[in-house]
């Protein structure tokens, strides 16, 4: 029943893009993400599409991901493009009623699914080719700069780091109540919704009685070993810049160039 | 009525890149009235298995029959099979949820639509069972207890059902010795007294084999061995082996003691039959003097209770009760 939720997608690999350091790809992402935004004629689309398309092929994963990562967000992409074809004003394509639908409507909505798929597309590459912990060293080398105005850059990536760790295990945890208490007759999926959240009950507790235990062990087997966030910790892998990410970061900013002036000339 | 398994494959996350074959056409009886001991090594498949016996998983191909019912079924009968098999999972103590004990215990009975006079019943029941004292214990919270008396909780939990199976994934995981051993009694007494089918998974050799009456050896989902544990023991040692299970220490010293010219039967599973075999052989004394030897200490304090010992076990609630009910059983047995 659980098993089918992937948290931490990472999809190990070895294309340029899982070679790439996460500072720069955490950083490329974020400017191409923004890039799209600039996007407003079909040929800035166009140059969209191509370049998450060309990312897609250098990351060289499996098709379905693409696919397994927008089909939890369509109902999203679907109520959005709904919204914008309903309500956007102007020349009428279609009128029955109450419903008016425009020809710019249809456009807008078409231009914002079109948004949101590539948006999603790209930044699950980021998540496909970058393992949790790498994603969070990332994170936290990126917000190092911070610290001086008082954000706790290394311990927001220690909690990350962990919260990640325990999924699996928190998950694995779920089964096995959740087959224990079905054993004595518990029933998880039949019932109204405020039987069904009743009938939560007796999986909740165990979880979270175990979730703080852990917490509390994991705590003490951290302090058992003198662990003190921040200052002074070494690295068992330190993050390398390399000539990839140069290449990498690079392409984003030539895409976003070309974006930035198809926009200036719309 | 046996469960019967039939033909049955179960692979984990079929279709995906994660895809792994756990169970390779299993056919299996488990006759009622039997002990049946599962042991192999982690990932041999064991717990897969079991889970199949009441329905928490479905075969990808094959069948599960209790009393004759296919237990993947929907019907109200497949539901009511399915309650016929307890399961107790690895560690159940974390499963206990309640405010109270007796509330914790009564919860699957409730599920099973009883009255709840019937359900005080099956409560009461239940605790007098695995030894907590129903005025002592009813309304206190389960998670004051200790570790072993948690695990009781969750033991009569199932009991409370009446189940006719009952499935034990590893019962006394991560207890101290007497918290096994008062698991152990309870499951004895589950078995002789109220007729229980028990089955026992463990990867610990020697708790499967002085319990049990039949043994299935687990390797890579397939069921590699099925017998009697003595038979097991002392013929397929090299099997047994080959799928990284031990053979419990009393059968390897007996082996060696063979091997080194001593005359003595291999036949036997407990320390203290051990300890008469080698006593008998050698003619030098009996087990009478070996009890006020000190040098048999060490084995008083690991010897195990025979099942037939723990017949006259009447109260298992204080340790020192119980070893001194065991030390008499245990002589009464050796007359």
């Amino acid at each position: 029943m659980l098993n089918n939720i992937t948290i931490g997608q990472y999809f190990p690999g070895d294309s340029l893009l899982h070679r790439m350091d996460p500072r720069a790809k955490i950083i490329a992402t974020t400017i191409f993400v923004i890039a799209i935004f600039l996007a407003k004629t079909p040929a800035a689309y166009g140059v969209v599409a191509a370049f998450t398309i060309g990312t897609m092929l250098v990351s060289r994963l499996p098709l379905h991901l693409m696919w397994s990562a927008i089909k939890p967000l369509w109902v999203i992409i679907a109520f959005t493009m709904g919204i914008h074809i309903f309500t956007t004003p102007g020349d009428s394509f279609f009128d029955y009623e109450f419903i008016h639908i425009s020809e710019q409507g249809i456009a807008m909505g078409l231009q914002m699914a079109a948004r949101l798929v590539f948006l999603i597309l790209f930044s699950s590459l980021l998540t496909y080719t970058t393992s949790p912990i790498r994603l969070t060293d990332g994170i936290e080398h990126l917000l190092n700069p911070l610290r001086r105005f008082g954000v706790p850059a290394h311990e927001l990536a220690m909690m990350m780091t962990i919260a990640l760790r325990f999924i699996p295990t928190l998950l694995d945890e779920t089964d096995r109540i959740m087959k224990a208490q079905s054993a004595r007759g518990a029933d998880f999926v039949t019932g109204s919704i405020i039987q069904r959240a009743k009938n939560m009950v007796p999986l909740l507790v165990p979880l979270f009685i175990s979730a703080f235990r852990r917490a509390d062990e994991l705590a003490i087997a951290m302090e058992a070993r003198c662990y003190r966030g921040g200052v002074n910790r070494t690295r068992m892998k330190e993050l390398a810049i390399t000539k990839y990410d140069y290449i990498g970061v690079l392409a984003v900013l030539i895409v976003t160039a070309v974006l930035a002036f198809m926009w200036w000339q719309a | 009525m046996p469960i019967v398994l039939d033909q049955v494959t179960y692979t984990y996350g079929a279709g995906t890149p994660f895809e792994k074959t756990a169970l390779k056409t299993i056919n299996l009886t488990i006759e009622e009235g039997e002990f049946v001991g599962i042991i192999g090594h982690t990932g041999s498949g064991k717990s897969t298995l079991v889970q199949h016996l009441n329905g928490l998983l479905h075969p990808t191909t094959g069948t599960v029959t209790v009393n004759g019912v296919d237990i993947s079924g929907k019907t109200d009968e497949a539901k009511q099979m399915r309650h016929k098999v307890g399961m107790v999972f690895q560690y159940p103590e974390h499963q206990l949820f309640e405010e109270t004990i007796a509330q914790d215990i009564a919860f699957g009975p409730k599920n099973l639509g009883l009255s709840e006079d019937e359900v005080d019943k099956r409560v009461r029941e239940a605790m007098k069972f695995v030894g907590l004292d129903y005025n002592t214990y009813a309304e206190r919270s389960p998670f004051h207890l200790s570790g072993g008396q948690m695990r009781r909780v969750a033991i009569a939990g199932v009991v409370a059902m009446n189940p006719d199976y009952l499935v034990l994934d590893e019962p006394s995981a991560g207890l101290d010795p007497f918290g096994r051993e008062e698991i152990f009694e309870e499951i004895i007494k589950l078995h002789k007294q109220k007729g229980i089918t028990v089955i026992l998974v463990s990867h610990n050799m020697e708790d499967i084999s002085r319990m049990a009456n039949r043994l299935i050896v687990m390797d890579k989902g397939q069921a590699v061995l099925d017998g009697v544990p003595l038979d097991i023991f002392n013929n397929h040692r090299q099997t047994l082996q080959n799928v990284g299970v031990d053979v419990p220490p009393v059968s390897v010293m007996m082996e060696s003691l063979r091997e080194r010219g001593l005359n003595v039967t291999n036949r036997v599973l407990t320390v203290d039959d051990a300890v008469n075999a080698i006593f008998e052989s050698t003619g030098q004394a009996t087990r009478q003097d070996a009890k006020t030897n000190p040098s048999t200490t060490v084995n008083e304090a690991v010897a195990p209770t025979e099942p037939s010992a723990s017949k006259n076990t009447t109260t298992v609630a204080f340790k020192g009760a119980a070893r001194k009910t065991r030390d008499k059983g245990g002589k009464n047995n050796v007359k």
